[in-house]
């Protein structure tokens, strides 16, 4: 017999304290993922009340889903079964903070905005340029596995991540890694936790390297009439010694579906490639940038160029924050819109340029594209209204698009987000791959009683 | 034969007392029937089982000593599958093994069986400048690598001191550090696909060329798994575009608290050196009356810091470090002129283990880690346990991201000796421990700190440990003996057994 929404709540509150359960309706309607919603939401306190919580659970055969700010819940298939969600945001603390040593350890539920002001104080950050950044926490953050422009010359939490705690099925709390920068004792079990989206356990606490902040940086705007003038300014910087913080090459049709209030300017006008440029460093060396990355950007491809540009500091700041925000302003567009995640090589990204433009042609869909520096490419496509023949047409072009990733080897291809009824004819997560055998074996090790998350993740998993 | 590709000058290691159990039975113990299935695969060349030759396999660049009962040579990936199922329906361990220059015994077959050694797959498969990524079979020189991909302004960033012999194979398994990885990052951060054989003999591909392939990092959980997975059998790496420019800079300290604060403050200000390595006075001494570097020999300490990148910025960061070492009373800071300068002091500092095993019997590298800002009392500490044993201790380390080596010397042949190094070397383990760092930075656990892990892990995160590596591993068919202590042991701190008697002549 399955215990009842209010047995489960009055069990929680035993656990977390009466405050630490949520139990009115529409609260709880809030934590839907995918149209489910929970039987009950509990905020623990602590990594002993998240075990607790977790033994409950597996006693009961209850699904966890753990949740930070749910910015990013629509990523993945819809969990399988969802009874609970586990809300981490009381777990906000800063465990250990020390300047010194570049090293942090936290909670998972800071908000990056938070987080970001605490090491500010010591002019430290963490290579995070998320979208949803004013809300995300740090835990969503890293098992959501987005990543951050700033990957160019950071890379991603794979690389700053040191360690972490978290909780499997069981209701241990375990742990792996350290809190020094340089450590290899053990297997590296929290790279697992990256990007997994809570399918093998909930993580409680996050170690991380932290940054110097550079004194200074800029942003170098260049516009291209075609894609591969872009895309050959991006092959120039890689061969050249500059080493920028980020790369993005943006373009896209028809951007006024974004409902942008202030428009980014030249970043999306019809038919143009954009390339915005990030470096970091004293004004002399900012200053041979701009010298060596418009001689760059001219000799790119012939006569692509049409502009080149050093952006003023308040239009720096809007375009990046615009560029980190697409994948959220696309997500939460007011039109059924969907987003393609495609590991790309640097050298495919000619290739897939042109082929986004057939298939968002061929299916007469509005597009977007930011395309990283290191390959990683966002596709937004964007149904022009909300009748049932537009997103009728949405579905068919993220099928032809997650199919060309696979045919045309443009790089594995992931539905990131998309309207929650796609879901049920698309698989959101492409084909298999040969060491999914592995991870299922993995998945069953860290969660033996299928409660985290089930069905959330690649493959099922 | 011999197929040893260490650099001689690295290894002069303690060896020879230690042998495991059942020994005396090793010549019975492979079937004549493997041998002669092996044989038949390999060729007879491709299989090593004389004593003598296998004398050359039974230590690696650490103090631990074990037989193996034959080494074999794979070619292909479809060697290694094939040794792989031979060894499975034998039921006869299997170590991988690539130049034997670990300092952790990961490639030592702790408990005999088959050694896999990839000497002879060392082919570079594929150089892709564009997409900045290499594929490699195992066997592959580290430093080849990057000699290969100079010519088009690229390296492969990773590089061990020990670059010119260890292979990329060994250092996927043991997730390398070196001295470049304070700005680089270590080989976890370079390596992004792997093609390897697991224990039951599948081929399976982990990750890929591109980034964020989707499902669970297997490839991040895979590299550092110390051979305890599956045998990796072909690994792509990223390359990383050479800076522009490099400035070198020595300081000379005459007293350690002021070169290791040095390091501490060249953090604070938001400088990240390409690498920063401390090495203290008996050091410098051992390494100059052996590479004539230009250490000056009446020092207490030198910090080598590399700053690099665009030509503007290693000149500034050079400056700004020149001054942060005179702030902290440097008695001398000495920028290398020319590339042939620079090659020369870094030369020092990659030979100062084959220095100190000039001057000793033999010698124990710890490599233990701690918070940079811990650099100065750590240091102190092991200046107080080296008294304490009466043991003479150097130190030479990579500063920048607090990853000690301390050498301890001592003469094997000295039975109290030997026990106190093994003391001290725990003591300084457990002092970094206690000030917030782990057990082991670059050299990995092996069969070295399997019995120290109680002390950093908990047996809740052990038992985990231990079932992730029997989704790969289950009957322990792979580098058994290693990174996880036996289960029923893991409660207590097992205290190494005295001296065997030396090995019997081969």
């Amino acid at each position: 017999m399955s215990m009842t929404s209010t047995d489960i709540a009055s069990r929680l509150a035993e656990i977390a304290g009466a405050a630490g359960v949520i139990s009115d309706p529409a609260q709880i309607a809030a934590y839907q993922i995918d149209g489910k919603t929970p039987a009950a939401v509990v905020r623990p306190g602590s990594s002993e009340e998240v075990a607790e919580i977790v033994k409950f659970a597996a006693a009961e055969r209850l699904a966890i889903v753990p949740v930070g700010s749910r910015t990013k819940l629509g990523i993945g298939m819809p969990p399988r079964k969802y009874d609970l969600a586990l809300d981490m945001t009381r777990l906000d603390r800063v465990v250990a903070y020390d300047p010194g040593d570049l090293t942090l350890s936290v909670e998972p539920g800071i908000t990056l905005r938070k987080l970001a002001g605490v090491l500010g104080e010591h002019r430290q950050f963490l290579p995070l340029a998320v979208p949803f950044m004013d809300r995300a926490t740090v835990g969503g953050t890293i098992a959501s596995g987005v990543d951050s422009p700033l990957r160019q010359m950071y890379g991603t939490a794979r690389d700053y991540v040191l360690g972490m705690e978290f909780v499997t099925s069981e209701g241990v709390v375990t742990k792996s890694g350290g809190r020094v920068v340089k450590n290899v004792t053990g297997y590296d079990l929290h790279k697992l936790m990256i990007g997994a989206l809570g399918t093998l356990g909930a993580i409680t606490k996050i170690n991380l390297r932290t940054f110097p902040m550079p004194r200074m940086a800029r942003a170098f705007l260049a516009t291209f009439r075609w894609a591969n003038g872009a895309c050959e300014f991006r092959h120039a910087i890689a061969r050249s010694h500059l080493r920028p913080q980020s790369i993005e090459i943006i373009a896209a049709r028809d951007s006024s579906l974004l409902r942008l209030d202030d428009r980014p300017g030249p970043l999306f006008e019809n038919g143009r490639w954009s390339a915005l440029i990030s470096a970091a460093g004293e004004p002399g060396v900012l200053e041979r940038y701009r010298r060596e990355l418009e001689t760059l950007a001219r000799g790119a491809d012939r006569n692509a160029l049409e502009s080149f540009a050093e952006l003023g500091e308040a239009e720096q700041e809007r375009l990046t924050s615009y560029i980190r925000e697409l994948p959220a302003l696309a997500a939460s567009a007011s039109q059924p819109a969907a987003i393609l995640k495609i590991s790309a090589l640097p050298k495919s990204l000619t290739g897939l340029a042109e082929g986004i433009q057939s298939v968002a042609l061929r299916h007469d869909i509005p597009w977007a594209v930011m395309m990283r520096g290191v390959g990683v490419t966002y596709l937004a496509l964007m149904a022009p209204d909300r009748s049932a023949e537009s997103l009728r047409r949405l579905k068919d072009a993220c099928s032809t698009a997650m199919r060309s990733c696979a045919e045309r080897q443009w790089g594995r291809g992931v539905l990131l987000w998309c309207p929650a009824e796609f879901k049920r004819e698309l698989n959101v997560w492409g084909e298999f791959s040969s060491d999914f055998a592995l991870m299922q074996k993995l998945k069953n090790v860290f969660d033996a009683r299928g409660i985290f998350a089930p069905g959330r993740f690649v493959g099922g998993l | 034969m011999n197929a040893r590709l260490v650099d001689a000058s690295c290894r002069r290691g303690y060896s020879g007392a230690k042998m495991p159990a059942g020994t005396d039975q090793r010549s019975t113990r492979i079937d004549a029937r493997l041998l002669r299935d092996l044989q038949k695969l390999l060729g007879k060349g491709g299989v090593l089982h004389s004593s003598e030759d296998l004398l050359l396999y039974e230590y690696d660049g650490s103090v631990e000593v074990a037989r193996p009962d034959c080494v074999v040579f794979p070619r292909t990936a479809a060697d290694v599958v094939e040794i792989v199922k031979l060894a499975n329906r034998h039921k006869i361990p299997l170590v991988g093994r690539g130049a034997g220059t670990g300092l952790s015994g990961g490639a030592i077959a702790r408990h005999g069986g088959i050694i896999t050694s990839f000497a002879r797959m060392n082919l570079i498969l594929e150089i892709d400048a564009e997409n900045q990524r290499a594929r490699v079979q195992p066997g592959v020189v580290n430093s080849d690598l990057s000699m290969a991909v100079e010519h088009l302004g690229l390296h492969y960033a990773p590089d061990p001191s020990s670059q010119k012999a260890c292979t990329i194979g060994g250092n996927v398994s043991e997730n390398s550090g070196g001295p470049h990885t304070l700005a680089y990052g270590v080989t976890t951060n370079h390596v992004v696909a792997l093609e390897v054989v697991l224990p039951s003999g599948e081929l399976v591909r982990l990750g890929d060329a591109a980034l964020d392939a989707p499902g669970y990092d297997l490839t991040g959980l895979f590299v550092g798994s110390e051979g305890t997975f599956a045998l990796v059998t072909e690994i792509t790496v990223k390359l990383t575009r050479l800076p522009e420019a490099v400035k070198t800079l020595l300081a000379i300290f005459d007293s350690v608290d002021d070169a290791t604060e040095t390091v501490a403050e060249i953090t604070a200000r938001g400088i990240t050196p390409a690498a920063c390595e401390m090495l203290d006075g008996w050091t410098i001494r051992a390494v100059e009356d052996y590479i004539h570097a230009g250490f000056p020999l009446d020092c207490a300490a030198i910090l080598l810091i590399d700053v690099d990148g665009l030509r503007e910025v290693a000149e500034a960061e050079a400056k700004d470090v020149a001054d942060v070492c005179r702030l902290h009373r440097a008695r001398d800071v000495r920028v290398a002129r020319d590339p042939s300068e620079r090659d020369l002091l870094w030369k020092g500092r990659k030979n100062a283990f084959g220095a100190a095993g000039r001057l000793s019997p033999s010698y124990y590298t710890q490599d233990g880690v701690i918070p940079r800002t811990k650099l100065p009392a750590t240091l102190r500490r092991i200046s107080e346990i080296s008294k304490k044993y009466g043991l003479q201790i150097g130190n030479v380390f990579h500063a920048g991201d607090g990853n000690l080596h301390p050498i301890i010397l001592f003469d094997e042949r000295n039975e109290k000796q030997f026990r106190d190094t093994i003391r001290a070397a725990d003591e300084i383990i457990e002092f970094c421990i206690q000030v917030g760092g782990s057990i082991t930075g670059e050299h990995g656990v092996g069969m070295e700190k399997d019995r120290l892990m109680p002390l950093y892990f908990s047996e809740a995160d052990l038992n985990l440990m231990r079932s992730v590596r029997d989704v790969f591993n289950p009957a322990g068919l792979l580098n058994p003996g290693k990174i996880l202590p036996d289960s029923k042991g893991c409660g207590e701190i097992y205290v190494r057994p005295q001296s065997a008697p030396p090995a019997p002549p081969a």
